[in-house]
């Protein structure tokens, strides 16, 4: 049984790695969430100018991850990278109740894009250690993730700084892919 | 990395041929996954190549390249990531949004990366980062400047350098961390041995093993630190005394001798600026000359022989280094060494003469670029006994050199020849002897010109000089130096005392040679039929010029014509013997203002208002160039010839002080034809001279005003100086009052000078118009600055952002006639004096109270009338009585002629009658109006 799931998975996969963008508006903790996968730690950040890109090992599948900068003079470039993207894991601050329309139209601009029709989109409601922070269902309806048609979505409540939920949301990636 | 770069390459090279258009299309495959790391490497390459061979690409292309490119940093092979930064540091220039890349490089310059990546992320970084950013990176650079690695620590003190073009005032703050770069111990024991080794082995082999990786970084710390120091006088000497001090014959802390020579040179620049500090300088100079490196011994030895005015005593420890080097094994020493010695031989033949055996033995060097300067420099300190000898030398191995050495040679013996003219058969020999050698047009232009120079400096040579001549142009195979030549021999011949055995050459061309040649000859034969006074001559040479009126080119039956009707009918005076000739740089410009002005195309082009001069003038013009030229080459302190041609041009140059420069006229009308105010004014007609001081020299600031007169406006152009390095001046007008009002001036445009900054010179203009064209206005103004004064900091020149109104006086200009006429050359007074009849004559007497004799009345009366001096009668001969001509055009293309009758008398003083006489009564009167 365990053989034949590996070689399925290994036909599905081959070496490919999963291609995975991180995004969302400035401070929402993306370069946390990066470098929390990838060495397990809280590292210290700057903003980021451009991108972080860094292969992530997490259950025998490899996750190539891009994570681009949010600020607003960055956010053009997004694009430049959308292509061959297999999932997109937005990030929301979920302090930050005053920028929350502005993520959603972000988020929403994204999905039009074409070369991303196909990718599927974890929502990421981060920061949740901290005192005021909007539940998951709350930042699901900001965001107005149930109007979303023909896309593979969910929405985890993480804190990246704690480590928590996030391996949550990663299952539910892999699960997705591999249908 | 290098040889897997030229691999690659050659291997595409050798497999197919690529463009930028397939290029752009591989580049999809940097967004394949997974890279293949070895085929993007293989792509990045060709992109390098590409640029490299001068192929440019658009700013979207390379974005879009860029954007893929930047796709690349997922991959971990370090390889392509090295040639991912060299293709983003060579699309940073063009492409857009290159900051994207920045997190990924400042990740790789992290102290946990490897070395490569680090130093080669930060040698990007400073490209693609802007001053705003640098703030963020500070931290990140400071601590790469002190990194043990010598890699990353070269690549972020480059980086800074750089960088300090764009934020001075970030970089200033790095100082400290570039002196702990220069002071930091080397690190690995290895480069420790090494210096070890050579600070007591010392001898030549090992010298250059000391430029282990560590010590590089001293050479490029110490680059940072002059930089950030280089506008503080004090700082830069205090850096040099500090490592000069340090830098004794144990413990140096230089252990970089690209740094000690680099040393040397800011030592030197401290002496520039700082005469009073040249003796400490020369000591460390000098005590350098023993430092264990041989480049530093070349860099101090090339120092010292420039120290301007060096005594024999204090160049002789540097010529005995230098002579030392003329023994070592190594050609690139060698080669150093000889051309230093050249280049002081140049000034100082005789320093460098203890090193004649030594450069005579280089000769027969086989490079041949050792040879030629060690000739070279041979012949420039040799004596008068030792130049046969050299010059048989040089002859054996001519042949063996390339061209440009050759030239080198033939302008050596060129100038050879004026300091010792007796020896002039040997080296005309030489000359034409290397004329029969094969060699491209620049090497022959040389050898004319050469002996050119004979014909012109060494009387007694002349003769075998114009033979020599006559045998090249047998057997020339460039037109131009035929022609050339032809001409000279029409000039010369005739003055000789067989005039007709250069016949005999001159014709052979008309019979043998191509247009162009035929015509050059017909001229010079034409020469010798008019100034030639034998009958018998004549009559040949207008039999051989009859025989030209059946040839098969145009112009050279045309010129055949021509001459033969000046001949037969005498009027040689005006075609031939003319020895007048227009101002070409003036006639030039106003053919350009006349070609590109529509509304000047219908009427014809007015050549009457182009001033003349005489040919003596314009030769004396090209002396003057070639006597810049002429002290390097026949060394200063022995060029009798040439300083005694200068002083008698000045005497047979009559008044040419007081007509303009018309050199110096092309250049501002090409300033002020980039002045858009004065585009409608038309061509410019006279600008004054030399520029007339405002102030005195040593005012706060200095300024001076140059007049430009044009049809019917006039402009006064200021040139301002900020002599004050702690302020700036800014939009500089200048306010000028008349002293009369009902002056027929109107103020038409003001233009200021935006800034002034310390010691770099402005210019402001004012232009009026003159609103009655008849009248000539005469007018003096007063002239204020208005200005806006900052304070600033002296050494870095930043303004402060307020500033306070300030103004300030300077001294009156007036505008005269003179500045309405332009001095212009005319071969025959008497003749235009004549023609011009007294029909518009005016004349008048005057007691000239306020010359105190002729010859300064002759000055005034010139500056007066602004015209030009004829027959050298601007110089008073006799003591009592002189009668001085002059020409000139008024504006409106007038010609005028002017005759004053001067006499003195001890009692009286000057009493003058003088006569004007134009084609217009008004502009005579005017004129006489100049001086009553």
């Amino acid at each position: 049984m365990g053989s034949i799931f590996s070689r399925i998975l290994g036909r599905l996969w081959g070496d490919k790695e999963v291609r995975i963008l991180i995004l969302g508006l400035d401070g929402a903790g993306k370069t946390t969430i990066l470098y929390r996968l990838q060495v397990g730690e809280v590292v210290t950040t700057i903003p980021t100018i451009g991108f972080n890109v860094e292969t992530v090992q997490y259950k025998n599948i490899k996750f190539q991850v891009w994570d681009l900068g949010g600020q607003t003079s960055i956010r053009p470039y997004w694009r430049c990278y959308y292509a061959n993207t297999d999932a997109v894991i937005y990030v929301v601050d979920s302090v930050d109740r005053d920028r929350v329309s502005t993520a959603k139209e972000e988020l929403m601009a994204m999905l039009e894009e074409d070369e991303l029709k196909d990718a599927s989109l974890l929502v990421f409601a981060n920061k949740q250690d901290m005192a005021g922070a909007m539940t998951a269902a709350e930042v699901s309806d900001a965001l107005g993730l149930s109007t979303l048609m023909n896309r593979q979505w969910s929405i985890y409540k993480t804190s990246a700084v704690k480590g928590e939920g996030l391996t949550d949301g990663l299952d539910w990636l892999i699960n997705i892919l591999q249908k | 990395m290098a040889t897997s770069l030229l691999l690659t390459i050659g291997r595409i090279g050798y497999h197919h041929y690529f463009d930028k258009t397939t290029v752009l299309q591989e580049a999809r495959v940097f967004n394949e996954s997974p890279i293949n790391a070895r085929k993007c490497r293989a792509l990045l390459t060709k992109i390098l190549y590409l640029i490299s061979l001068g192929e440019t690409f658009g700013t979207t292309e390379a974005t879009e390249l860029f954007f893929s490119v930047t796709k690349l940093f997922q991959s971990k092979d370090s390889a392509l990531r090295q040639m991912v930064y060299l293709v983003i540091k060579e699309l940073s220039t063009v492409a857009e949004d290159v900051i994207m890349v920045t997190s990924s490089l400042m990740k790789d310059m992290q102290p946990t990366s490897e070395v490569m990546y680090r130093a080669n992320a930060i040698r990007v970084l400073r490209k693609i980062t802007d001053a705003s950013m640098l703030q963020g990176l500070e931290r990140f650079l400071k601590a790469a400047i002190v990194d043990k690695n010598a890699k990353v620590s070269s690549a972020a003190l480059v980086s800074s350098y750089h960088l300090y073009g764009i934020a001075r005032e970030v970089v200033k703050r790095w100082a400290n961390e570039a002196q702990e770069a220069i002071n930091a111990k080397p690190q690995s024991a290895v480069s420790a041995a090494t210096s070890y080794v050579t600070s007591f082995g010392g001898s030549a082999p090992q010298t250059y093993t000391a430029v282990s990786n560590s010590n590089i970084v001293q050479y490029h710390a110490l680059g940072l630190l002059y930089a950030i120091r280089q506008k503080d006088r004090m700082a830069v000497s205090k850096l040099v005394q500090n490592y000069a001090a340090k830098s004794g014959m144990s413990g140096s802390v230089l252990r970089s001798p690209f740094a000690q020579c680099l040393l040397v040179r800011y030592a030197c620049k401290v002496m520039e600026e700082d005469p009073s500090s040249t003796r400490a300088v020369y000591e460390l100079l000098e005590g350098w000359l023993r430092h264990k490196s041989e480049m530093v011994n070349l860099e101090a030895a090339k120092a010292i022989c420039e120290i301007k005015d060096a005594t024999a005593k204090e160049l002789f420890p540097a010529v005995t280094t230098l002579q030392n080097f003329l023994s070592s094994g190594k050609p690139s020493i060698k080669f150093a060494a000889i051309r230093a010695l050249n280049k002081l031989a140049m000034t100082q033949p005789a320093a460098v003469a203890p090193c004649n055996i030594d450069m005579e033995n280089m000769i027969t060097d086989q490079n041949r670029s050792i040879s030629t300067f060690a000739i070279t420099t041979l012949l420039k300190t040799g004596n008068e006994a030792s130049v046969e000898r050299l010059m048989k030398q040089i002859s054996g191995f001519m042949s063996e050199i390339t061209d440009e050495s050759k030239v080198l040679v033939v302008e050596a013996v060129g100038s050879l020849c004026i300091k010792f003219p007796a020896k002039h058969h040997v080296m005309l020999s030489f000359l034409s002897g290397a004329l029969r050698d094969d060699g491209g047009y620049d090497f022959k232009r040389a050898v004319v010109e050469a002996i050119f120079n004979f014909v012109k400096y060494i009387p007694e040579s002349k003769e075998a000089a114009l033979s020599h001549l006559c045998e090249i142009i047998e057997d020339c195979e460039y037109s131009k130096l035929s022609v050339k030549i032809l001409h000279l021999l029409g000039v010369e011949g005739p003055k000789c005392p067989q005039p007709t055995k250069y016949i005999r050459y001159i014709y052979n061309r008309v019979i043998l040679e191509n247009a162009v040649v035929r015509g050059a000859a017909v001229s010079a034969l034409a020469k010798f039929g008019v100034n030639v006074e034998d009958e018998a001559v004549k009559q040949s040479v207008k039999v051989l010029l009859s025989r030209c009126l059946d040839d098969a080119d145009d112009e050279v039956r045309d010129r055949a014509t021509m001459y033969l009707n000046v001949i037969n009918t005498g009027d040689e005076k005006g075609y031939v013997k003319d020895d007048s000739t227009y101002a070409l740089a003036y006639l030039e410009r106003q053919l350009l203002t006349y070609v590109s002005n529509p509304e000047m195309a219908e009427t014809p082009f007015d050549l009457s208002a182009i001033p003349k001069i005489s040919r003596q003038d314009e030769q004396e013009r090209g002396t003057q160039e070639l006597g810049g030229a002429l002290p390097s080459l026949g060394g200063r302190s022995n060029t009798p010839p040439h300083s005694g041609s200068a002083s008698n041009g000045a005497g047979s140059r009559p008044a040419i002080s007081s007509a303009p420069s018309l050199d110096q006229q092309a250049l501002y009308a090409q300033k002020l034809a980039e002045v858009p105010e004065f585009a409608s004014f038309g061509p410019l007609f006279k600008s004054t001279a030399k520029p007339v001081e405002l102030t005195e020299s040593e005012t706060e600031y200095a300024v001076s005003c140059v007049k430009h007169v044009f049809s019917h406006h006039v402009v006064f152009q200021f040139n301002i100086k900020n002599t004050l390095n702690d302020s700036v001046l800014e939009d500089v007008n200048v306010l000028m009052t008349p002293d009369n009002d009902d002056v027929s001036l109107v103020e038409k445009v003001l233009i200021p000078a935006p800034q002034l900054v310390y010691d770099v010179p402005g210019v402001a203009y004012v232009a009026y118009e003159r609103t009655v064209l008849d009248d000539y206005p005469e007018c003096t103004f007063t002239n204020e600055l208005k200005f806006i004064v900052k304070d600033c900091d002296p050494q870095t020149g930043e303004p402060d952002e307020e500033g306070f109104e300030d103004d300030y006086q300077v001294e009156e200009v007036s505008l005269a006639i003179a500045d309405f006429v332009l001095p212009s050359y005319i071969p025959s007074f008497n003749k235009a004096w004549e023609e011009l009849g007294d029909e518009n004559e005016v004349v008048e007497t005057l007691a000239l109270t306020s010359s105190p004799g002729l010859q300064e009345a002759c000055r005034d009366l010139i500056a007066l009338l602004g015209m030009q001096a004829l027959e050298n009668t601007g110089n008073v001969q006799g003591s009592n009585v002189h009668t001085m001509i002059l020409s000139g055009i008024f504006i409106g293309g007038v010609r005028v002629l002017a005759r004053c009758r001067m006499t003195y008398d001890s009692s009286t003083g000057v009493t003058l009658q003088l006569g004007i006489r134009s084609a217009n009564a008004e502009v005579s009167q005017v004129m006489i109006g100049a001086i009553a």
